[in-house]
Formats: structure tokens, C-alpha cells, sequence
């Protein structure tokens, strides 16, 4: 690899911005992510900032079981989030739909529409693991960013 | 020779070689003493470097046709606009070569903001466009302000040219422009109780929302040089000149420094108003400066 990817990959491990995105969460786990920006757990020690636009997003953080309403909406912005990007789920919910399973208002869990990187479970999950779930994710986009074919095919394969 | 000291003064000194350091340095001391002031630990020292590496290895959307090239463009020239401002400031004593007046600093340091608002709207996003009417707005407004400011540095020096300017002697007159520059500074740079027209989270990113990529890392180094072109404006009309080329230089970065810190503090200590009381107070204050300016004109004349 040459000195500018690596260059460029060692950045990225060191800069990665999230989106945050609820979809039909219970706004327990979206409280716990803002907690992690707090200054008890501080997250822009690692660079992380909450941006306001996902196009800006390196990492998409998903909470809530995925209602019919935004199903579509999750696949839009998932498709605004330029690549490389990675996916996170906050709390049980996307990972299992949780307390909402079976509702008739609930399309979950969230890998039915995008691939999902990182699952952090918890009902909610407290802020040290999603700091831990986040800083997974910012080593598989670091992976992934060096071998972007690799990931493609695999992102093909998925939808 | 004259091309080459001007080559030297975009490319070198206080041009891009310096500024896009001291860009990155003002960003990164703005978010650290905000940090501090909120008890965080803040970002690493090298963290806006990281950020503009980052974005410049990733993706860009697809942009078509004549309308997409002009988005792509809009960081570009802003990025230019900068460096043209920042080649003009006086910092160090000229020794021939292209000098420009006042005016046209003004004008460049104008333009990246004006690309901004032209951005948003081209960019046909809606928070894009409420951001860019916002900026527009807040323009305006605090350019009321700013122009005061540079026609009272001109009647205290009777000369818009650079170098007459930073070599004057201080006179009540330069100082009522510094402080009415001073005031404008926090709307210029989108700093906290001005930060309406990229408002984060309340409209998204504003003009911003539709950039990506090595387009966004434009918009953030064009930023930076923002930072260090209009502070550094500031900080060579402030300081009295040595001679001593070496000396000018550092306590203008010392002075450069002293002010991103000031204005981090404001930042951290006010919340977001709304356009309109943002308006208004600039309305009041450039009523404020134009009434205070007429009054010192008048007794300068009459003196001569």
C-alpha cells in the first residue's frame, strides 16, 4: 500500500464522525449515545463528533426496532453515508426488535435492510459500550477502507 | 523580483504554507478551550489534520451536468479567495511587488462567504437553502459593520493602502475600526452566539448538507484560512510595527492566538440566537459605529 492510503487510513481511524438516526426508538438509547459526548465519557478524546448532515457520516448509528415509517427512510440515508462507511446498532432493539416483536407497526430487525457492523445490545446500553461498540466499528471501516473491492462484492452480496 | 516576493507571500508567508497550519491550529485550539470550558478532555492536537485527511480519501457524491461542476467548484475558489486574502495582509514591511489596498482585501475576504450562500442554494437541498438565506441575512447585516469599520481605518490613516495602514501610528479612529472588526469577527467565522447559518443538528449542516468528501475538507480548510485571514487582519492593524521582519511575525502569531482563544471563550459561553436579534444587534451596533465614526471625522477635519 502506498505511504498517502496508509496515510489516509490511519486518519480515518482517528476521525470518525457519526449520524445518529432513530428509528422508532424509545429515545432511551439516544439519551445514552448524547451521554457518551458528555464530559464523564467525552468522545472527541477519539475524534468522534455527532455531524448534523449523514453525508458528512463515516458511521451510521441506528437506534430503535424500525418501524414501517422508517424503513424507507433508513435505506435513504444509509445510500446518503459516502463510503467507506460503517453501520452501528444502538441498543436490542434493531438487533432483535426487543420489547416490540411481533407489533404490527414494527418492520425490525434492522439487518433485514442495511448490513449492520456492530450490535450493541443493552436495553439501553450504557454509554462505555457504545464508546467500545463505536471504536469496533472504527477498526472494521479502517479494514474495510484497505481493501475496498473486498467490501463492495461483500455489500453486493448483502442487498 | 516582484513576482517572486509576491509568489512568496501567497505560497509562504503569510500565504498557504503558513496558514494552512495555523488554519488547523486555530480550529483545533477553538474545540480544545471550548472542551475545556465544558470540563472535556477535548480533541487531540492533531485531530483538524486527521479530519482533512479523512475527508479527502473519501467518496464524493455523483454531480452532473454544468450545475454539478459549479458545486464541485464552490470550495475551490473559496479556498482561493482566502489565500488571496491572506497573501494581502501586511504582516511583514513590503519590499515592492503587488500591493493591494484595503478594499480588495476586503473584497476576498467577503467572497468565501458569498460562495457559501451560492453553494447552499446550487446545492438544491432545503436545509442547504435555509442555511444560505441565513447567511445571507447575517451577511448583511454584520458587512454594515465591517465596511464601517474599513472606512474609519481609511479617514484615521487618509490612505486604504496595506502598508500606510499598518505602519500609522494608532489613532482613536484605527481603534473604533479594530473593535467594530472585532465585533463582526464571531458572525464572519459562524462562532457560537452568530452560528445560525450552519446551525448543526437544528437545520442539519446548513449550506453544508450536501457536501462530502474531498468537497468538505475544501470547505473546512477554506475555513481555517478564513480563521487566520480575518484574524490576521485584525492582529496587523493591532500591533505597532518594529521593522524588525522576525518580531512582526511573532507577535502576530502571539496576537493571532490570544484572539482565537477570546473568541473560542465567547463561543463557549453564549447559545445560538436568532436571526433576527442577530440582525438587530447589528443593525444597533453599525448605528452605533456610524454615529461615533461621523463625530471623529468631523473633529479630524476640523483639526486640519
Amino acid at each position: 500500500m502506498s505511504f498517502w492510503r496508509r496515510l489516509i487510513c490511519s486518519c480515518r481511524r482517528r476521525s470518525p464522525w457519526l449520524f445518529h438516526m432513530n428509528a422508532g426508538s424509545c429515545n432511551g438509547c439516544d439519551i445514552e449515545l448524547v451521554a457518551s459526548l458528555t464530559p464523564r465519557y467525552d468522545v472527541e478524546q477519539l475524534g468522534i463528533q455527532l455531524r448534523g448532515s449523514p453525508r458528512h457520516a463515516d458511521i451510521l448509528c441506528i437506534s430503535g426496532p424500525v418501524t414501517h415509517g422508517t424503513a424507507e427512510a433508513i435505506r435513504t440515508v444509509y445510500g446518503q453515508v459516502m463510503a467507506p462507511k460503517a453501520v452501528v446498532a444502538i441498543g436490542s432493539c434493531p438487533a432483535s426488535t426487543n420489547a416490540f416483536v411481533g407489533s404490527p407497526s414494527v418492520d425490525g430487525p434492522l439487518n433485514k435492510h442495511i448490513p449492520v457492523d456492530v450490535f450493541i445490545p443493552g436495553c439501553p446500553p450504557r454509554p462505555d459500550a457504545i464508546v467500545r461498540g463505536i471504536a469496533k466499528a472504527v477498526s472494521i471501516l479502517a479494514e474495510r477502507a484497505e481493501r475496498p473491492a473486498a467490501d463492495a462484492a461483500a455489500e453486493e452480496g448483502a442487498q | 523580483m516582484n513576482v517572486l516576493s509576491a509568489l512568496a507571500r501567497l505560497l509562504i508567508f503569510p500565504g498557504l504554507l503558513f496558514a494552512i497550519p495555523a488554519g488547523w491550529l486555530f480550529l483545533w485550539i477553538e474545540r480544545k478551550v471550548v472542551a475545556r470550558a465544558q470540563r472535556r478532555v477535548g480533541p487531540p492536537f492533531m485531530q483538524p489534520f486527521f479530519d482533512f485527511m479523512k475527508l479527502m480519501g473519501k467518496e464524493t457524491p455523483l454531480r452532473q451536468g454544468p450545475g454539478g461542476q459549479f458545486v464541485k467548484a464552490w470550495p475551490l475558489l473559496s479556498v482561493a479567495a482566502s489565500a488571496g486574502a491572506l497573501s494581502l495582509l501586511p504582516v511583514l514591511p513590503r519590499s515592492g511587488g503587488f500591493t493591494g489596498d484595503l478594499v480588495l482585501l476586503l473584497g476576498l475576504l467577503e467572497l468565501p462567504s458569498f460562495f457559501l450562500i451560492v453553494a447552499g442554494f446550487s446545492s438544491r437541498s432545503l436545509f442547504g437553502e435555509i442555511g444560505s438565506a441565513r447567511e445571507a441575512a447575517l451577511s448583511i447585516s454584520y458587512n454594515l459593520v465591517f465596511l464601517m469599520a474599513a472606512v474609519s481605518l481609511g479617514v484615521a490613516q487618509g490612505s486604504f493602502q496595506l502598508d500606510d495602514l499598518a505602519q500609522a501610528p494608532a489613532s482613536p479612529l484605527r481603534w473604533l475600526g479594530i473593535a467594530a472588526m472585532v465585533l463582526c469577527l464571531p458572525a464572519k467565522l459562524h462562532l457560537n452566539p452568530f452560528s445560525i447559518p450552519d446551525a448543526e443538528q437544528e437545520i442539519y449542516a446548513g449550506p453544508m448538507t450536501e457536501y462530502a468528501g474531498a468537497e468538505l475538507g475544501l470547505w473546512e480548510l477554506a475555513h481555517g484560512l478564513e480563521w487566520v485571514a480575518s484574524i490576521g487582519l485584525v492582529a496587523c492593524l493591532a500591533i505597532p510595527h518594529t521593522g524588525i521582519a522576525v518580531a512582526d511575525a511573532l507577535v502576530f502569531v502571539v496576537l493571532s492566538i490570544l484572539a482565537v482563544v477570546l473568541l473560542a471563550g465567547l463561543a463557549a459561553a453564549t447559545a445560538r440566537v436568532t436571526i433576527d436579534s442577530a440582525v438587530r444587534f447589528y443593525g444597533w451596533s453599525a448605528a452605533a459605529v456610524a454615529v461615533v465614526l461621523a463625530a471623529g471625522t468631523l473633529l479630524v477635519r476640523l483639526r486640519l
